[in-house]
C-alpha cells in the first residue's frame, strides 16, 4: 500500500466523515481515455489496486476477486491535472481576509512559499473536485516584485478521506513575471526587470557560494531568504516558470539560458508563442497557456489566437493548458480543451485531435510539473485517480459521476451542491429554508 | 465592474484591465428649459447604420431552432432585402432567384444577443486611455450616455461575431456607480461611427447596480453610500427627484432626470446589476414604490431562490452559467441558477459581461442546460437557445426585430457546423440584415479593426 492508503486505513479506524481506504477496482467495458495523447479506446478497462493503476486498455483482464463497475455508455480518465491554480489560496476573491493569494506588503518575494497556507477544505477545492480535477500546482500572485514565490503541487483528496494533506510537494518551482507584469514591477520598464533577475540570480549565486556564517557583500538587495530560494532556481533543482506574453519578450527568456545555463524554464502565457514556437520547441522549455485568449488585451497579446496551443503542439513544443484562477475555473479545462478539438473543423486554424486535447489537461502538465508517468494518465504504476463520465469529458453536457484519488471514491458535495439540494423547490409552507439540510 | 479575474493573474493584461483611472473633469453644461431640451433630445446621435448588401438566400436541410422554443429539423430558411421570408420544412419552394446554400447536418439559430457586454467602453487593449465604462466620480450618473464612449475598433466586436455568431449587443456602463447611465443597443456590424452600429429605434435601458460595487467605490472615497442602506436612500432620492422634475415644467433641463423620467414613463427600460436574492426583492419593492419596473437583473447568481418572485413580477434574469466566488454577494452562484429558474417559469438570459464569454454564449447555456438535466430538469434544446437570442431581444426591447426566426424579421442569422450546444460547433456564416458578415471559409469576410491593421496576427483567424 501507498504511504497515502496506509494513512487512510489508519483513520478509516477513527471514523473521520469520509474516511474510507482505497479500493481496489475495475472499471469494464467504457469508452477510455489514457491520457497519453491517444485517441479513446472503445471497450476499454482500467483496474486499480492499493491505490494504483495496474493496468488499462482494451482486453485487459480483471482479477476475480475486484469489485467491477460496468462503464456501459460512460467514458473513464484520469483525474485532470490544472497546471497553475489558486486552489486552496482563497475563498472569496474581493474579501481579503479569505485570499493568500497577494502579498503585497510583505518583505520578502522568491522565499514566499505557499505549502502552510493551503487549504484543502476551501470551496474551490471541492467544486473542482466535481469537475474531475484530482491533481493541480498552485501558485501565488505577485506581490511587489518579479518574483511572485514558490508554488506546490497538490491533490484535491477530500480533507479526511485520505488523512493526509493536500501537499504533494512543496516548493516545486518559482515564478518571474517579465513582460509588461515584470516590467511594472520592476521599476517600470522591461530593461529594469531584466536586471532585477540577473542581480537576483547573481545574489543567489554568491550567497550559495558564501562559506556558513560568513557576511554578505553589504549592497545586496534580496533578503537572505529570498537569496536562498533563488539558489535552487540557479542550479536547476527548482523549475523557473516565467511570466510572458510578447514574441519578443519570449525570446529573452529563452536566451537567459546562455547565462544560466542550468535554469529549468516553463513558460507562462505566452500568447504569442505561436509566433517563436519552433525556438521554443528548440530550447525544450514546455508552456502553459490560456488557450482560448484571442484578443490583443495588451500590447504584448497583439498576436493572440485560439489557434496559438495547436501551432505551438505541432511545432513541438509541450503545452498545457492552465493558468486557471478565480472566474477561469479549474473545471473548465474540458471545456477549454474541447474548444481546441472545435478548431481542427474550422479552416485556417489549428487545433487539437481529441487525445491532445486531453493529454493538455492531463499528462502533459503532470509532466510540466514532474509527474510524468505518474499523474494524469492511467499507466500501471501511475496514481489511482479515475474518473467516470456520463459522457465525452470534453462535451459540455458531460460530468463526473465518480471520482477516485489515489484509488479511494471521493464524496462530491459541496456548498453548491447542498445550496443547489436546498432550493430545488421553493416550498416554505411549513419551515423556512434554513430548516432544510 | 466585477472582480475581473478571467484572464490569467500571472499577466499584466489583468492589471492594465483593473486600474481604471478617473479624470474628474467638470464640464459646463449649457442650460436650457426642460420642454425644448426635450423635444430636441427626440432622436439625438441617431442611428445611421443601414444593412449592408445581401443575397436573397435558401438555408437548406439543417436543423433550426427558431429562438422562441421551436424546431424543424430538416428545415428550411429564407431571407431576402434583409428580412426572413419564410422559414418551414424539406417541402418548403424554394423561389427563383434565390441562393440555395445545402446546409444538411448544420443547424441555424437567430444570431446570438448579449444583453450585457463592456465591449467598446471596456475595449481590447485594456489600457487606462480606453478605459470608458464606469464614470465613478458621483454614484449616480444618469446622464452618462455609454455609446459616448464606445470605441467602435475594439477587435472584441470581430471575436463576437466570428467565434460567437453575435449580432446584437447591449453596452452598458459598468456597475460602480447606484445608476450608472443608459446603455446603447448595436448590431454587430463593423463601423467607423458608435452611429453606424446603432439598433435603429432600439429603446434605452438604464443600468443600475444595487450591494457591493457601489458602497465599495463612494465608501472607499469616504463619501455616500457607504453601507447598502446608504444604496438604497441615494436612489430614492434619486427617484424622488426625478418625479418632482418631471411635474416641472419650469425646471432647467437635466440630463440626468431626463434619463430617470425616461424610466418613469415606461419609455427606458431597467437593468439592474443584482446579486444576491434578498436584495433583488428590496429593488423589486423599491420598484413598486417609486413607479418603475425593473425588465432584467443582471448577474443575479441568487435567482434560484427567488425565481417564484421573479416569475410574479415578470422580470429576466440575465446569468451567467456557473461563476461565482469572486466576491462575498457571489459567493452562493450554482450551476443549476439558470435551469432552476426556467423551471420555476421565470425568464432566463444568458449574458456574458465579459469580451471572451461573449464568444461562447452558446456554450454556457449548454453548461446551464446541463446541469439542470443532472438534477431532472429537462429543458429542450430549442428553449435553451432561446436564452441567448429571442430572451435577451425581448429583454433589451428589440424582440419584435430580431432574436428570433420568425417572418419579416430581422435576417439576423447564424449557420452553425453543427448543434450550437456543442463545444465542438463554431459559426459558419453569420448574416445581420440578411447580409453575409463573417464567413469561416473566406478569409476575407473576417472583420479586422483599424487596431489590428499591419500588426501581428492581422487577419488570422481568432
Amino acid at each position: 500500500m501507498s504511504r497515502r492508503a496506509v494513512l487512510a486505513a489508519a483513520l478509516a479506524a477513527a471514523a473521520l466523515p469520509f474516511a474510507a481506504q482505497a479500493q481496489d477496482l475495475a472499471i469494464t467495458n467504457a469508452t477510455l481515455a489514457i491520457g497519453d495523447g491517444g485517441a479513446p479506446i472503445e471497450h476499454g478497462t482500467v483496474v486499480v489496486r492499493g491505490g494504483k493503476v495496474v493496468a488499462a486498455g482494451a482486453g485487459v483482464a480483471v482479477p476475480a476477486d475486484m469489485q467491477t463497475i460496468d462503464g456501459t455508455g460512460k467514458w473513464v480518465t484520469p483525474g485532470l491535472f490544472t497546471p497553475m491554480t489558486d486552489l486552496g489560496l482563497w475563498d472569496v476573491e474581493a474579501v481579503d481576509t479569505s485570499n493568500d493569494l497577494e502579498a503585497d506588503d510583505s518583505p520578502f518575494n522568491a522565499a514566499l512559499d505557499v505549502a502552510p497556507a493551503l487549504n484543502p477544505s476551501s470551496q474551490h477545492v471541492a467544486i473542482s473536485r466535481a469537475g474531475g480535477v484530482t491533481r493541480a500546482t498552485v501558485a501565488a500572485f505577485n506581490g511587489k516584485s518579479i518574483f511572485a514565490g514558490q508554488g506546490a503541487v497538490i491533490d484535491l483528496a477530500a480533507a479526511g478521506s485520505t488523512g493526509a494533506t493536500m501537499l504533494m510537494k512543496p516548493r516545486a518551482f518559482q515564478f518571474v513575471a517579465l513582460g509588461e507584469q515584470g516590467a511594472k514591477l520592476a521599476g517600470g520598464s522591461r530593461v529594469a526587470a531584466h536586471v532585477a533577475l540577473r542581480n537576483a540570480l547573481r545574489e543567489a549565486k554568491e550567497l550559495a557560494a558564501l562559506p556558513a556564517g560568513s557576511q554578505r557583500q553589504s549592497d545586496a538587495m534580496l533578503t537572505r531568504p529570498d537569496a536562498l530560494a533563488l539558489a535552487k532556481v540557479l542550479d536547476g533543482s527548482e523549475p523557473l516558470y516565467v511570466g510572458v506574453e510578447r514574441a519578443a519578450d519570449i525570446r529573452s527568456v529563452l536566451a537567459l539560458k546562455g547565462e544560466f545555463p542550468k535554469l529549468n524554464l516553463v513558460l507562462v502565457g505566452a500568447s504569442e508563442g505561436w509566433l517563436v514556437a519552433r525556438e521554443i520547441a528548440a530550447a525544450h522549455v514546455p508552456v502553459i497557456a490560456m488557450p482560448l485568449r484571442d484578443l490583443p488585451d495588451a500590447f504584448e497579446t497583439l498576436a493572440a489566437t485560439q489557434s496559438n496551443v495547436g501551432r505551438m503542439t505541432k511545432a513541438g513544443v509541450k503545452v498545457a493548458i492552465g493558468m486557471f484562477t478565480g472566474g477561469n475555473q479549474p473545471r473548465y479545462a474540458t471545456q477549454q480543451a474541447g474548444n481546441l478539438v472545435a478548431l481542427t473543423r474550422l479552416p485556417g486554424a489549428a487545433g487539437l485531435t481529441w487525445g491532445q486535447a486531453f493529454a493538455a489537461i492531463s499528462s502533459i502538465p503532470a509532466e510540466i510539473s514532474g509527474y510524468g508517468g505518474k499523474a494524469g494518465v492511467l499507466a500501471p504504476g501511475a496514481v489511482g485517480d479515475v474518473v467516470l463520465w456520463d459522457g465525452d469529458p470534453l462535451e459540455l453536457s458531460s460530468a463526473p459521476q465518480e471520482v477516485w484519488i489515489d484509488g479511494v471514491k471521493q464524496p462530491l458535495d459541496n456548498h453548491q451542491t447542498r445550496l443547489r439540494d436546498r432550493y430545488k423547490d421553493l416550498d416554505t409552507s411549513v419551515l423556512p429554508k434554513a430548516y432544510d439540510w | 465592474m466585477r472582480g475581473k479575474a478571467v484572464t490569467g493573474k500571472w499577466s499584466a493584461a489583468v492589471l492594465a484591465a483593473l486600474a481604471m483611472t478617473l479624470t474628474a473633469t467638470s464640464g459646463e453644461a449649457k442650460s436650457s428649459k426642460k420642454a425644448e431640451g426635450e423635444a430636441a433630445a427626440e432622436v439625438p446621435y441617431p442611428s445611421t447604420y443601414k444593412p449592408y448588401p445581401g443575397r436573397p438566400t435558401a438555408l437548406v436541410g439543417a436543423t433550426v431552432f427558431d429562438g422562441r422554443g421551436g424546431r424543424i429539423d430538416n428545415g428550411t430558411v429564407l431571407f431576402a432585402q434583409g428580412k426572413l421570408v419564410a422559414i418551414g420544412g424539406a417541402d418548403m419552394a424554394i423561389p427563383d432567384g434565390y441562393d440555395r446554400i445545402d446546409a444538411r447536418g448544420k443547424f441555424i439559430t437567430p444570431g446570438v444577443i448579449d444583453i450585457h457586454s463592456h465591449l467598446g467602453v471596456y475595449p481590447s487593449p485594456g489600457v487606462d486611455a480606453l478605459s470608458d465604462g464606469n464614470e465613478m466620480t458621483n454614484p449616480t450618473t444618469p446622464d452618462v450616455w455609454a455609446e459616448h464612449s464606445v470605441w467602435p475598433q475594439d477587435p472584441g466586436f470581430t471575436r463576437a461575431l466570428a467565434n460567437g455568431g453575435v449580432t446584437a449587443i447591449q453596452i452598458l456602463p459598468g456597475s460602480g456607480n447606484l445608476i450608472g447611465g443608459r446603455s446603447v443597443t448595436i448590431k454587430n456590424v463593423p463601423s467607423l461611427t458608435v452611429q453606424g452600429m446603432k439598433f435603429p429605434g432600439a429603446p434605452y435601458s438604464l443600468k443600475m447596480a444595487c450591494g457591493e460595487n457601489p458602497k465599495r467605490v463612494y465608501g472607499s472615497k469616504g463619501q455616500k453610500p457607504s453601507t447598502r442602506m446608504g444604496n438604497f436612500s441615494v436612489d430614492r432620492q434619486a427617484w424622488i427627484d426625478a418625479k418632482k422634475y418631471m411635474n416641472d415644467p419650469d425646471a432647467d433641463r437635466d440630463l440626468g432626470k431626463d434619463t430617470l423620467a425616461g424610466v418613469l414613463k415606461g419609455e427606458i427600460l431597467v437593468q439592474n446589476h443584482c446579486y444576491r436574492a434578498d436584495e433583488m426583492a428590496q429593488v423589486i419593492d423599491m420598484a413598486k414604490e417609486m413607479g418603475y419596473k425593473v425588465t432584467a437583473f443582471h448577474h443575479a447568481v441568487e435567482s434560484y431562490k427567488i425565481a417564484d418572485l421573479l416569475k410574479a413580477n415578470g422580470i429576466c434574469s440575465a446569468v451567467w452559467a456557473d461563476w461565482y466566488g469572486f466576491k462575498m454577494e457571489a459567493y452562493d452562484g450554482i450551476p443549476e441558477n439558470a435551469a432552476l429558474i426556467a423551471h420555476a417559469g421565470a425568464c432566463v438570459i444568458i449574458h456574458s459581461d465579459d469580451e471572451n464569454g461573449i464568444q461562447r454564449l452558446n456554450q454556457e447555456a449548454a453548461k446551464a442546460q446541463a446541469a439542470g438535466r443532472r438534477i431532472g430538469i429537462d429543458i429542450p434544446d430549442a428553449q435553451v437557445v432561446g436564452w441567448f437570442t429571442y430572451n435577451a431581444a425581448k429583454a433589451m426591447g428589440i424582440g419584435d426585430r430580431t432574436g428570433s426566426l420568425e417572418q419579416g424579421k430581422m435576417a439576423d442569422v447564424v449557420l452553425w457546423n453543427g448543434n450550437p450546444l456543442s463545444v465542438y460547433t463554431r459559426p459558419e456564416k453569420v448574416w445581420i440584415d440578411g447580409a453575409m458578415l463573417f464567413d469561416a471559409d473566406n478569409p476575407k469576410l473576417r472583420p479586422v479593426s483599424d487596431f489590428e491593421l499591419g500588426q501581428p496576427g492581422e487577419g488570422d483567424v481568432k
